[in-house]
């Protein structure tokens, strides 16, 4: 392997960023900043799928590694990717091109601004999902919030000041925990290079502490219940393309990072805290569900069903069954591709009418019949309806949580009927019903960046409602290995004890 | 004979600053070229030292001492004068304040922080901190009509007096209970319990403490920060605060070497306590030289956590952090003395309001020295603190490293309150445009180096960790 193909793929939206930055057009600057960026991320795009295409899926391992040395003797700058952590790569690259397609209606001001925002974002999210090292992976997961909190702040709404400063400093007082862990377990294995952890095994006796100071971190990004309220502020404040990255990407970050690190340096703890786990997730299954039900506010609406399907995130990777973890991650992806359709479909809305309350809108479907059509594949896919990529992913976590729990996985399909609900009811009231609103009978049905950008999603989440494999296989040996190591730790740990 | 060539930049120095003073007196108007010449002074003294880097010894009866340790302090102060010199130096002349007798007192107070920094005698410690300090009275109070300013001085003045009473109490005592005023036989004298000099010590530690500014003996640094002419308080933000950590951790580390346990609580206790106070104090602030003042009290919190390990990694972690810290405020006030509103330069934080929109380089200048100051990754200010956080944990001192790091969270909030007043305010009255290359320049290279240092991070390790404090 001598191209530094992950390098490439990391660095590559930066250096579009700087072109942006320096390029001067005096006429058309947003025509040229768009048409560059657009350019940098779907090359990027194509060689993350050119990554997954030449991925071995085979291999439980991990692939394309690139070793550097950092800081001398101390911390190697180290890249990899196995089966779990290249499908978040493809989504990131996916979702960034058609944030940009978006925001073209949405943004009025300072684009060029937002377009390096998000470019340099890009950056640092796909930097989370490659890094195999503690610290670099904390690098990339802290300085995410950097280029967040500008496009919360600066082309938000009116609330924007609060909910910014609200999303940063939650998620970096979650994280400074985290970095207390990672330098502790520096020094308690001598690396921070997590494959070398993964082999040294951390003693029992530190994992219980270790596996809670990750959790705080990870638990406010994901984000679980109690820790979720920035969320519902940080989705209606930020522009419909930071509520997509935000929905899409950050959230799954969390996810991932369970996976990676929470599972596989702390086993022990990691089944230690299941019935913790298992009860949060619950909770935040239903309760945020009661309450997306009494929302007034679309994306308010949106932002707590997202809880809602990340507690089913939390759930299925803590059944330790390759169905419960399989079906997460692909939940994740799902959830990825849905949430952020159905964030562009709130912005497509409000891009015209300027609300996003639901009761300013009302049969809309006899004036945007194209708009209903899309948006009722996503509500459809939200709620998981069979045949959408939502229906496998929640079909997999309940299998794996009918496995551990009885009760778990009742209260959790209690969850799923409350989602049919208040999606069904979203998309009753605003779609469907006389059009009485006048200002709504001018408007026009979708354009064409609109209608790509939305087909586009329409089909992906149809193509994975029906072959669900494409996903599965690649994430299957890496999984494998995951809950392989898991229960070895666990029998050898039982025994020692014994 | 002694080799006078250890003392060589000090000797240059004191030598130059009275052929300096001379031509002062001797020429009218005479500020520009006593400024002219005090580059040349600096930019030699810079060569000189380089030049000796890596030579060390001792002499007058070992009570001066030079080595790689002492000369990169050295180094550290004459870049700060340097860039401090070259960012002021249209604010002095539009104050009025260019009178010959400011650069001349920057380069006394420096020959004073030499001197304090090589002291390897009690003695000559105290000279050179006296000879730091009454030139930096005289600095505070420089803007002669301005009430503020004179009220700063008289404040650093009355306040500073009394601690260097009881450091040099301290120093009595110290030489009462070992019967000497050199550093390392008062370190051999310590090996036997010696009570008395652990009383001694304390006093000698709240001495050192003023001049750096930790809590409990920070009261001063707000109203002098805010009071002194900004170019003045541009420099005490950053230069004595250099000289202060360097001497702190030679005195640590050679004389009271052997009573760890004891000013590890104390340094302990003043590293929590500047950490919390600068982070919470600075919150309520609306005049950005306060709100400065706060910043750094928080910062000196981290250093001194550094220092408070009593390891090796821990000293070199506090002298890591100490340069990017430079690096950091030399930004910061670059950025403020850029900034006029109506031929005024602006002190109250709103007045920054919609700086994004008139003048976006400057703006987002700001933001990268303000995420740095937070300690957000990638940039240089998150390494500073991880280094410091790093060997605070490998002492098993996890009490310090979470409140640190939480009250990193705390001071993110002030930091991230500025971000906001400057992109998500709308303007209220536009800017002065000014254009300074010298000042652009110093920015410029600040966050340069704040941005791509995540580059090569061990490139400031490598070169603290060569450095030999004996």
């Amino acid at each position: 392997m001598n191209f530094p193909i992950l390098s490439s793929i990391t660095l590559l939206p930066t250096i579009g960023a700087l072109f942006i930055l320096f390029s001067k057009s005096e006429e058309n600057e947003n025509k040229n900043a768009i048409n560059l960026s657009l350019f940098t991320s779907v090359v990027n795009f194509f060689l993350a799928i050119f990554l997954w295409y030449s991925f071995d899926k085979s291999y439980s391992g991990f692939q394309f590694i690139e070793e550097q040395d950092w800081i001398s003797g101390f911390i190697k700058f180290k890249f990899g990717v196995d089966g779990i952590s290249i499908l978040f790569i493809v989504l990131t690259a996916f979702i960034i091109p058609v944030c940009i397609i978006s925001c073209v209606n949405s943004v009025k001001t300072r684009l060029k601004e937002f377009l390096i925002a998000i470019l340099i974002l890009e950056t640092f999210m796909i930097g989370v999902f490659c890094s195999l090292d503690l610290v670099v992976f904390y690098i990339f997961f802290e300085a995410g919030l950097i280029p967040m909190f500008l496009i919360i702040g600066i082309w938000g709404g009116p609330k924007r000041v609060y909910a910014a400063f609200k999303f940063f400093l939650f998620t970096l007082l979650g994280s400074v925990l985290m970095l207390v862990a990672i330098i502790s377990i520096y020094w308690i294995t001598g690396t921070t290079d997590i494959t070398q952890i993964f082999e040294i095994k951390i003693p029992v006796k530190y994992q219980y502490v270790l596996w809670l100071a990750f959790f705080s971190s990870f638990a406010v990004k994901m984000p679980m219940w109690p820790v979720h309220t920035w969320l519902p502020d940080a989705h209606v404040e930020a522009p419909t393309a930071g509520s997509v990255i935000l929905a899409a990407i950050l959230l799954k970050m969390a996810g991932y990072g369970f996976l990676r690190f929470s599972i596989g340096m702390f086993p022990i703890a990691s089944e230690y805290f299941i019935p913790l786990v298992f009860t949060l997730s619950i909770i935040a299954i239903i309760y945020t569900s009661l309450v997306a039900l009494m929302q007034e506010d679309m994306k308010k609406l949106i932002a707590y069903s997202s809880v809602a399907h990340m507690g089913f995130v939390t759930l299925g990777i803590f059944t330790f069954t390759p169905q419960g973890i399989e079906g997460s991650i692909f939940q994740m992806i799902s959830h990825g591709l849905i949430s952020a359709a159905l964030f562009l479909c709130v912005g497509v809305l409000y891009d015209r009418v300027h609300s996003r309350l639901i009761t300013s809108y009302g049969g809309i479907a006899n004036v945007l019949p194209k708009y209903s059509l899309v948006f009722a594949v996503f509500m459809l896919g939200a709620l998981g309806l069979p045949g959408t990529s939502g229906f496998v992913g929640e079909i997999l976590i309940l299998l794996g949580a009918f496995q551990k729990s009885f009760l778990v996985a009742i209260l959790a399909s209690i969850g799923i009927i409350l989602g049919a609900a208040y999606m069904l009811w979203l998309y009753k009231r605003v779609i469907f019903g006389k059009l009485e609103k006048k200002e709504l009978q001018e408007l026009k049905d979708l354009n064409l960046s609109e209608g790509i950008v939305l087909f586009s999603l329409v089909v992906l989440v149809l193509f994975f409602g029906f072959y669900p494999n494409l996903i599965l296989d690649t994430v299957h040996t890496s999984v494998d290995e995951l809950i392989r190591n898991y229960e070895q730790a666990i029998v050898f740990n039982t025994s020692t004890v014994k | 004979m002694e080799n006078l060539n250890l003392i060589l930049p000090e000797i240059f120095l004191s030598l130059s600053i009275f052929v300096t003073l001379l031509i002062g007196v001797f020429f009218k108007n005479s500020y520009n070229l006593v400024t002219n010449i005090t580059y040349i002074i600096i930019i030699s003294l810079l060569l000189i030292i380089f030049n000796t880097f890596n030579e060390s010894g001792n002499l007058f009866s070992n009570s001066f001492i030079t080595n790689s340790f002492t000369n990169f302090f050295k180094i550290l102060i004459l870049l700060g004068t340097l860039f401090v010199m070259l960012i002021t130096q249209n604010f002095i002349k539009e104050m009025k304040i260019n009178y010959f007798e400011y650069p001349l007192l920057l380069l006394f107070s420096i020959l004073g922080m030499f001197f304090m920094i090589s002291a390897n005698d009690l003695m000559s410690f105290y000279l050179g901190l006296e000879l730091q300090s009454l030139a930096l009275y005289i600095l505070a109070a420089f803007d002669r009509d301005n009430l503020k300013s004179n009220e700063s001085g008289i404040k650093y003045f009355v306040l500073s007096a009394l601690s260097s009473g009881l450091l040099l109490y301290g120093c009595s005592l110290l030489y009462g209970f070992t019967g000497s005023t050199n550093f390392e036989e008062i370190n051999l004298k310590m090996e036997f319990e010696n009570t008395g000099a652990i009383f001694a010590m304390v006093f000698v530690l709240v001495g050192l403490a003023f001049k750096v500014s930790a809590v409990p003996f920070h009261m001063w640094t707000p109203d002098v920060y805010q009071g002194s002419p900004s170019s003045v308080t541009s420099f005490f933000a950053v230069v004595p605060k250099i000289a202060g950590i360097a001497i702190l951790i030679r005195f640590v580390q050679i004389p009271f070497e052997q009573l760890v346990d004891q000013w590890k609580n104390i340094l302990v206790f003043m590293s929590l306590a500047s950490m919390l106070l600068g982070a919470v104090a600075a919150i309520g602030q609306t005049n950005i030289k306060r709100l400065i003042a706060y910043s750094s009290i928080g910062h000196i919190g981290y250093v001194l956590a550094g220092i408070s390990t009593g390891t090796i990694n821990g000293y070199n972690s506090s002298v890591a952090y100490t340069s990017i810290y430079v690096i950091m405020n030399l930004g910061v006030f670059g950025c403020i003395f850029l900034m006029k509103k109506d031929g005024k330069y602006c002190e109250d934080i709103k007045d920054l309001a919609g700086m994004s929109k008139q003048n976006p380089l400057l703006a987002i200048s700001f933001l990268i020295i303000m995420f740095s100051l937070a300690g957000i990754p990638p940039l240089a200010g998150f390494f500073a603190k991880f280094y410091v956080f790093i060997s605070v944990i490998e002492s098993g001192m996890y009490t310090l490293a979470i409140v640190g790091l939480l009250s990193t969270v705390i001071s993110a909030f002030y930091y991230l309150r500025i971000i906001k007043i400057i992109y998500f305010d709308e303007i209220k009255n536009s800017f002065d445009s000014i254009k300074n290359l010298k000042i652009t320049s110093t920015i410029f290279f600040s966050c340069t180096i704040l941005v791509l240092f995540f580059l090569y991070p061990s490139v400031l390790n490598n070169i603290v960790n060569t450095l030999s404090i004996n």
